[in-house]
């Protein structure tokens, strides 16, 4: 037998190539690829889960559905304050458990159908009467941690829902009633999960039938391919296979037009492959930028944006971990001991500050006069002494493999902390942990951690939000059981007023500064970047960054 | 020849089946679950209960993995516990970017590897030599990020030349028929789309070919230089052969044998998935996704893909057997 000849070989692949030359139909549009100048190609760092925002609650998915979706309220640009979103206003009724929102008129959904108060309870009745699947946590993550239950809860362990009833008064009228007064409302509306989606498109591509089974949960064609909002861009393509989302200005849009005609989300996980892809021209922006590339970015010309710090750093502290820990005075001491000021200014991006609340000071009911620590390691080991814990050893847990937009670099966090710590006499035991899913689950359901530390970041701009999260029921990361605190906060909850619940919220941060169930570490500015050309996007505390303003400067 | 096939191809079955075995058990035994990487730092105890019971993941070991063989027979692999997607459509969707990137790296590779490892043993004790050896030594010592960095640093983000990340521009918005980029190009005459797709190609496939060029140099050199000294190869020159003849015939042939055993096993092993090489350059491979669904504890992801790579690997691996038959002749495949 002869050696194969490279001529053949050759000859095989010019044949084989021109064998499948045009033999599938190109479906691509004339005319596309079109003017660069049209088109933002925006680095994320994760493909989205999912287009119906009603089942998403990750970073990715929300960011594609504040695009192509509107919510009642939202947001105002760059705060986090309620503004009007496809409702022009609203208020609740005396007792504070009905609230009449007045729609906007003249405004279509991106398959033509009419948006009224009728598609608003369409939609509120669908996520209401959710039934099977569709009630799991990891489906409907929001609407549970917003209501609680559903019309008919298929689960003992789902409270009963917060949501009663929408009532279509007119066709720009519309009533939704609670069961209680809840600090949520109107606030939480804002969030993308209740983006209302046109009933027609729901009804044709089947949107509420989560099928499959417990373990394979398969979500409808709707969720997969074809949100339809009434927003100011549409989607368009995903193409997994590239990693890339596209979504496509619409141009029937009842507000201001987008100005670019094609945003493209495209999923770089690695940071420094996204701040070489955007230096190399592959795209024109990117978020999650790194506390260290701030600076630099910055130089080269690139416009780096700073959100107002929505986040919170915080140790928190286990009482039922070491008996010794649910001494208040131990806990004070710890709080002396941490020098925060100095983790600020060495470790975090610039912008950070030190943290005297559980919450940012961009959110109403934020207290300055509150109990403050400021680091006195003397003052530390006297309370130490006086609480007969000079010897205390404690097991410091920290997760490793993760950034989140409050932690930058947890590993640093974690030695300048457990220096103070140790600096007092307190025996450090350090336990590092892989992030997901080790180390949330030893800190947030374990019982074994003395010390750890994590963060929140928050969803919409109501304190209950983050104070409400932490300390309002008995929680393994904590530890305690403090019944005048949960009623002080069941009471702050229930108080429909907005002013009134603001001064509860006040009172309620310095309780927790006197109980100190925990040290405030920090709030932290993340930053996102744009290219040296591009211009109109406002950064915002809750994410909500809106393309449609986004265009290149000529 | 039909016959060891079909023996090559039932040998699967019992590896695949010890191989499913101890991945079960290794993957249930990682600490956490999914439910945790699902929920992230907004679970509460309640609702991670409820993820594991609706993933059956409370249920005995042995109950869990009797449902995923009785599911495996019919070929149902299941569905990610993460994206909610089938995990044949995620695979369907992300193997033929890493199948492009193996041959593209596979291609550097044996188009240098070879010619410069015969040309190194030729050329025994020269320069050529010695910088080929060396050479080959920094292509496998050099960690495959670093050099990925290198790359873009100065291909990409200085002079421009060849794109950072992804399978292709997203701008051009081409067709999608087998997610073959460069043969979806050609079979829509989307020329740009497939130069393209050809060119995001490039960087990748440097920084993975590496480490197997550096392989192939040594193992082809070695080979050359065993066959070198044998006695038919002196035969062959003393017979009055040309000098070109000997070499394609006699030394190229028969150093063959241990170059190709090598380039099966980089194969298998490429085509795996280039975990560092995909997420470096963003991307859509099943190496990054792999990665990803270890953190994820996505349980039928790591199941499923795992046991495909395995088939894949086993076939190269039978591929290159046959190979050998064509290469040397004296070998016969029972």
């Amino acid at each position: 037998m002869r050696a194969p000849r490279p001529k053949a070989a050759v000859a095989a692949v010019a044949v084989a190539a021109l064998a499948v030359a045009g033999c599938a139909e190109s479906d691509r549009d004339s005319g596309s690829g079109g003017s660069k100048k049209d088109t933002l190609v925006f680095g994320v760092a994760g493909d989205p889960k999912v287009l119906d925002p009603s089942f998403a609650s990750d970073g990715e998915s929300l960011r594609v559905a504040r695009q192509v979706f509107e919510t009642l309220v939202r947001p105002e640009e760059g705060g986090t304050k309620v503004t009007p979103g496809l409702a022009e206003s609203w208020t609740p009724d005396s007792t504070g458990t009905v609230w009449t929102f007045k729609l906007r008129s003249g405004v279509k959904f991106h398959d033509g159908a009419e948006f009224n108060a009728e598609a608003v309870c369409k939609n509120f009745d669908r996520w209401f009467n959710a039934k099977g699947l569709m009630q799991s946590p990891d489906v409907t993550a929001y609407w549970q941690d917003v209501m609680g239950g559903f019309a008919k809860n298929e689960s003992a362990d789902l409270p009963p829902s917060l949501f009663k009833s929408c009532t279509a008064k007119d066709a720009t009228t519309v009533d939704l009633a609670f069961t209680r007064v809840s600090s949520k409302i109107p606030a939480a509306l804002m969030l993308p999960s209740f983006s209302i989606h046109s009933p027609k498109a729901l009804e044709q591509y089947d949107a509420s039938n989560v099928g499959g089974t417990a373990e394979d949960i398969k979500y409808p064609a709707y969720a997969l391919e074809h949100p339809t909002g009434t927003g100011p861009f549409k989607f368009k393509a995903w193409d997994v296979a590239n990693k890339t989302l596209t979504i496509e200005r619409n141009d029937d849009y009842y507000g201001d037009k987008a100005k670019l005609k094609t945003i493209i989300f495209k999923t770089i996980s690695d940071e420094n492959a996204r701040k070489q892809a955007l230096r190399s021209g592959d795209i024109q922006g990117y978020d999650l930028v790194g506390p260290a590339d701030v600076e630099p970015l910055k130089n080269e010309g690139f416009n780096v944006l700073t959100r107002p710090a929505f986040n919170i750093l915080y140790l928190a502290i286990n009482q039922k971990g070491n008996p010794k820990l649910a001494d208040v005075k131990v806990r004070q001491a710890i709080a002396y001991a941490l020098n925060r000021q100095a983790l600020v200014d060495s470790k975090l991006p610039p912008g950070a500050k030190v943290a005297v609340n559980f919450m940012p000071d961009t959110v109403e009911g934020w207290n300055g006069d509150v109990t403050k620590y400021d680091y006195n390691p003397e003052k530390a080991k006297q309370l130490l002494a006086e609480a007969g814990a000079s010897n205390l050893t404690l097991r410091f847990h920290y997760p490793t493999e993760v950034t989140r937009p409050y932690m930058p670099n947890p590993k640093d966090i974690f030695e300048l902390l457990s220096a103070d710590l140790q600096a007092v006499g307190i025996k450090v035991q350090a336990i590092p942990l892989k992030w997901s899913p080790d180390y949330l689950n030893a800190t947030t359901s374990g019982s074994a951690h003395d010390v750890h530390f994590l963060g929140w970041t928050g969803d919409y701009g109501d304190g209950y939000n983050f104070i409400g999260t932490f300390f309002d029921r008995v929680k393994p990361e904590w530890g305690f059981n403090n019944p005048e605190l949960f009623a002080q906060f069941k009471d702050a909850d229930t108080t429909a007023d907005a002013a009134a619940r603001t001064e509860k919220y006040k009172a309620l941060n310095k309780a927790i500064m006197d109980f100190m169930p925990g040290v405030p570490i920090s709030h932290s500015p993340p930053a996102i970047v744009f290219g040296k050309d591009v211009t109109g996007i406002k950064a915002s505390p809750l994410t909500d960054e809106r393309y449609a303003t986004a265009e290149f400067k000529s | 020849m039909f016959r060891f096939i079909v023996r090559r191809l039932l040998q699967l079955i019992p590896t695949l089946f010890g191989l499913s075995v101890l991945l079960f058990i290794w993957l249930h035994r990682l600490p956490g679950g999914p439910e945790t990487a699902i929920l992230g730092e907004r679970g509460t105890p309640e609702m991670r209960a409820q993820i594991r019971r609706n993933l059956g993941l409370d249920e005995p070991i042995l109950v869990q993995y009797a449902r995923f063989l009785r599911r495996l027979i019919k070929l149902d692999l299941g569905t990610s516990t993460s994206t909610k997607r089938a995990v044949t459509t995620e695979f369907l969707e992300r193997f033929p970017g890493t199948v492009e990137l193996t041959l593209m790296a596979m291609i550097i590779a044996i188009g240098i590897g070879i010619p410069l490892g015969y040309l190194a043993a030729r050329r025994r004790g020269r320069l050529l030599d010695h910088a080929s050896v060396g050479g080959s030594l920094i292509g496998i010592c050099i960690p495959v990020f670093f050099l990925a960095y290198v790359l873009k640093a100065i291909f990409s983000e200085h002079f421009h030349w060849f794109p950072s990340s992804g399978r292709q521009d997203p701008t051009l918005g081409a067709t999608r028929v087998t997610n073959f980029f460069l043969l979806d190009g050609l079979m829509t005459r989307e020329w740009d789309a497939a130069a393209d797709a050809l060119w995001h190609l490039v960087l990748p496939g440097i920084a993975l070919a590496s480490i197997p060029l550096a392989i192939i140099v040594r193992i082809t050199r070695a080979s050359v230089l065993e066959v070198l000294g044998e006695d038919f190869v002196r035969t062959a020159e003393a017979k009055g052969l040309t000098e070109n003849t000997v070499r394609r015939r006699h030394v190229l042939r028969n150093a063959m044998l241990p170059v190709a055993t090598s380039i099966g096993l980089l194969t298998g092993g490429l085509l795996s998935g280039a975990v560092l090489t995909e997420t470096v350059f963003a991307f859509s491979g099943i190496g990054a996704f792999v990665a990803e669904a270890i953190g994820q504890r996505d349980y039928p992801v790591l199941m499923g893909f795992i046991m495909i790579i395995a088939v894949v690997y086993v076939l190269v691996n039978l591929i290159v057997d046959l190979s050998y038959s064509v290469i040397d002749p004296r070998v016969r495949v029972r």
